[in-house]
């Protein structure tokens, strides 16, 4: 379905076997936990047991006095006088004078096996004073509600607000109250959804290395080591080019591992016990209650629409609390909320806010899914009010390359149109209906992100090339970037081998996250190629006595550019290669940047689902997911993103959610209780991938791992409510919520 | 506290160590024998991500307690193919791109294969089932579903 008639790759969009397939399916593959050193002792972290306390008193006597106890760590170890961002990470990393919420990690032991370390941790004697907590995001706004941080606001925030309240925001263009007036119906609606986790099957893992001189190693599951090298040094007062990072094979991560959580507690221990490497493995609970979860989120969304569907004037005020630090995502929530309508009249306004709650990380387009359910919902039912077919009603009001973005910028090229038309096609919409049965849809939207990339490349001996990246393998991108270079250098893709280093192999690179990998990675991996052929041609060019302009690289070799250039033969890669050291020495190339020429990228989903009328349970019929991928380049790892993406969002329309105690303990800490979807749960996921070439990347990609968990929360709402008549603004949609919902209607 | 003497068989191979008897199978294999191919997502047995077989029974080794294979024979991912062959499930995972982070890969694999001991032509719905126990957040279980029920044909062909 490519659109620019320019598919005439050889390897690009074809679905060889990925180059840690057999690592990955023999159990040879290392991951966090996997990895271990001589010497090494284990690491366990002591975690508040309450919401919001004062820490009074911290005695690690008897677990000191243990056999095999080797260090114990506090606040106290770490460097005072961080700021900002800085001191967010510390005092989640370990706490100081408060805990902050459930599972909050106050001390750290380390010891000579993982058994003692457990038992030590126990013995460690915490004194606390109980403070009031809250844990909803609109009690936390409310007068009276315990402060969980004074001064933690920042200017943007009015005067009159709570302190919990710490960041402000209102954007916007046009007159949203003109836009309104010339409707012909105004509707108005609030909708909520819960906190859920990323989920990833691989708790954190890490083994951390520190001696007395500051210089330190570290193995670690990461979606980015530069990240981890940044903020653990920051949070340890050491400088960042004395800690080298390494990242294992990562088992998950959908953003919730681009921070830190016991990195810095694993390097502290190291440097108390004498340099010794410290391992430190989360259980499921510790990840589930001191990890990054998503924000919870509180949204009124207003719409004006005129008779024929036409949308005159929307707006969206999202109160979004991501625990007890700022950064809860209700930014990105605003930008991606109208993003595919086109509006001439629309008003965004934010609120962050504190609450007693592990600080948020990012998950999969963070913010987006909140947003697109709260729009998509409203959208849909003032399109059956209207008695609107919902899809004319989205492809009436689609932004197209050109439009002005509901948050501001203009858009470059984007496939929204081609991606409802493809969606209208799909033989799953002429599919029967019965009774409790409903068809829902929703479009969804992720901006994906370049980011600091840094790539390096070079030819080996024998003509084959290997390519050193810094973005971790999370999902395929091992594949994809092989399959750019070696289409390329015009060389079979088995020739190619693409290592993800450590960060004393490259320069910075951001995390593999924002669905950079192969957008930026990739990019940047072509420019590197790009530079080693530079000077495999300049060498065919000495060699022949010519112009280096004069040679071009055509299918894996050097040749005379044009009959003027001479005749010579095509020189290839393999006899460029095994002369290097006699032409010059070694041949590689480089590219360093921030790549230009993001891709934004939408989806769409149709999802056909029962409701049992006795018990409330929701079942997946038939699930749609339709998505501008630009190209793909890997297209089974592409289709695989789509799939994850529609099953996490089933997941956090139906099921999963945080759910607190009264006393603000985190109330299913465990996989039992904090139910993903399984396979059972689900039907095979159709795929479309729509091709509108990105123009800002030598092959079109976008990006694909994040639009597609946005729209499956409002597509699963607006089924139930074509199933059975009602309509549900609270996530999650679980069988006792909507057992209630179907009693009263 | 004193260790436990543990004689077993892992793979085919004789394997003896020493197990506090707090220990889980899971533990001993990944700390004590060096087997690292089975993963520990929950230690609850809610993900099936540490699956082995014990004495050709399916388990959670999180749940099984080091000291309980004394005896016993163990049956991990690092046995499941022959010498260079891959066992058709394998195969079909690769083919399929039934992994995307590969952490559930193991257990999914340990799982699957027994399921077609037990079952050698599975429904989609059968294999949704047996595989319930076995937590992937990557893929949506849609290429993993094609690959078992792949790998079932292929392997059904070879008996026949």
């Amino acid at each position: 379905m490519a659109k620019d008639g320019l598919n005439e790759f050889k390897l690009v969009g074809t679905r060889p076997d990925r180059p840690d397939g057999l690592d990955k399916v023999t159990g040879r593959a290392r991951y966090g936990a996997d990895f271990s050193l001589p010497g090494m002792l284990w690491g366990a972290v002591v975690r508040s047991p309450h919401a919001h306390a004062k820490i009074v008193k911290i005695d690690a006597t008897k677990a000191l006095a243990m056999e095999g106890v080797k260090a114990v760590v506090t606040r106290a170890d770490f460097p005072e006088g961080l700021s900002g961002e800085d001191w967010d990470l510390q005092e989640n990393t370990i706490a100081g004078e408060k805990a902050l919420y459930d599972g909050h990690a106050v001390a750290a032991v380390a010891a000579t096996s993982k058994l003692i370390a457990e038992d030590a941790a126990r013995l460690i004697e915490v004194e606390y004073e109980v403070l009031p907590h809250v844990i909803d995001v609109d009690d936390a706004m409310a007068e009276g509600a315990p402060v969980i941080r004074e001064g933690a606001a920042d200017p943007t925030v009015p005067e009159g607000l709570h302190p919990n309240v710490v960041k402000y925001m209102e954007f916007g263009h046009g007159d949203v109250e003109k836009g309104f007036a010339e409707a012909d119906i105004v509707r108005e609606k609030s909708y909520k959804t819960e906190a859920t986790h990323q989920g990833y099957i691989e708790p954190h893992a890490c083994v951390g290395q520190m001696g007395r001189d500051d210089k330190g190693e570290m193995w670690v599951c990461t979606q980015g080591q530069w990240f981890i090298r940044k903020m653990c040094t920051a949070v340890l007062g050491v400088e960042a080019s004395q800690l080298r990072v390494t990242p294992s094979e990562i088992g998950g991560g959908f953003g919730g591992k681009t921070t830190i959580f016991m990195e810095p507690l694993s390097l502290a221990l190291s440097r108390k016990a004498g340099g010794r490497p410290v391992k430190i493995v989360m259980s499921r609970s510790e990840v589930l209650r001191a990890t990054g979860p998503t924000a919870s989120a509180s949204m009124d969304v207003k719409i004006g629409m005129k008779k024929d569907g036409t949308i005159t004037g929307a707006r969206a005020e999202f109160r979004m609390q991501g625990g007890a630090f700022p950064g809860a995502p209700v930014d990105m929530a605003l930008y991606c909320a109208f993003a595919g309508y086109k509006l001439e009249n629309v008003q965004h306004i934010g609120y962050d806010v504190l609450a007693n709650r592990p600080k948020c990380a990012a998950y999969r387009a963070p913010g987006s899914p909140m947003g697109a359910f709260a729009v998509e919902s409203l959208v849909d039912e003032m399109a059956a009010e209207l008695e609107l077919d919902p899809i004319a009603v989205r492809q009436k009001n689609a932004v197209r390359s050109g439009d002005k973005a509901s948050y501001g910028p203009k858009f470059g090229s984007i496939g929204l149109v081609e991606v409802l038309d493809a969606l209208k096609d799909h033989p799953n919409l002429q599919a029967e209906l019965g009774e409790n049965q409903g068809r829902g849809f929703a479009v969804g939207y992720w901006f994906n992100h370049n980011g600091e990339t840094s790539v390096s490349m070079a030819i080996g001996e024998d003509g084959t090339a290997q390519v050193s990246i810094g973005t971790p393998d999370i999902g395929g991108s091992r594949a994809s970037v092989s399959l750019m270079v070696a289409e390329t250098l015009g060389i079979p893709y088995e020739d190619v081998r693409v290592n993800v280093v450590e960060t004393g192999a490259l320069g910075v690179n951001e995390p593999t996250h924002g669905s950079r990998a192969t957008f930026a990675t990739g990019k940047a991996a072509v420019e590197a190629t790009g530079h080693a052929i530079k000077e495999m041609c300049r060498r065919a060019a000495a060699e022949w006595g010519i112009d280096e302009d004069a040679v071009e690289w055509v299918d894996g070799a050097a040749q005379p550019a044009g009959p003027n250039a001479g005749k010579f033969p095509p020189m290839t890669i393999k006899e460029i290669a095994g002369n290097m050291g006699s032409t010059g020495g070694p041949i590689s190339g480089h590219h360093e940047s921030v790549p230009d020429g993001v891709g934004a990228s939408f989806g769409a989903h149709a999802v056909d689902l029962e409701v049992d009328p006795e018990t409330g349970r929701v079942t997946i019929l038939r699930y749609l997911v339709v998505q501008d991928a630009g190209r793909a380049i890997h297209p089974s790892y592409v289709e695989g993103q789509y799939q994850g993406g529609a099953a996490q969002g089933i997941g956090w329309a139906l099921n999963e959610e945080y759910v607190y105690d009264d006393k603000g303990r985190l109330a299913n800490p465990i996989f039992l209780d904090y139910r993903v979807p399984v396979a059972s749960d689900l039907p095979m996921i159709d795929t479309v991938i729509v091709e509108v070439p990105n123009p800002g990347h030598p092959f079109g990609v976008r990006g694909v791992g994040e639009t597609g968990i946005t729209p499956p929360l409002p597509a699963i709402a607006n089924a139930i409510a074509d199933a059975v008549g009602v309509r549900m603004t609270h996530l999650p949609i679980s069988p006792p919520k909507l057992l209630a919902a179907l009693k009263s209607r | 506290m004193s260790k436990i003497h543990v004689t077993t068989t892992i793979n085919g191979d004789p394997v003896e160590f020493l197990a506090d008897p707090r220990e889980t199978l899971l533990d001993c294999l990944r700390d004590k024998v060096g087997l690292t191919g089975s993963k520990e997502g929950c230690g609850t047995g809610d993900c099936g991500a540490c699956s082995v077989e014990l004495d050709g029974t399916l388990v959670c080794s999180c749940l099984v307690l080091g000291v309980e294979a004394d005896g016993k024979s163990v049956s991990t991912i690092e046995g499941m193919a022959s010498d260079n062959d891959l066992h058709p499930l394998q195969r079909k995972f690769i083919e399929h791109a039934a992994l995307q982070c590969g952490f559930c890969t193991p257990g999914i694999l340990v799982a699957a294969k027994k399921l077609l001991e037990v079952n050698p032509d599975p429904t989609e719905e059968e294999t949704r089932y047996w595989l319930a126990g076995n937590l992937c957040r990557c893929t949506g279980y849609d290429k993993i579903v094609r690959a078992v029920m792949d790998a079932a044909a292929e392997m059904r062909q070879e008996v026949a």
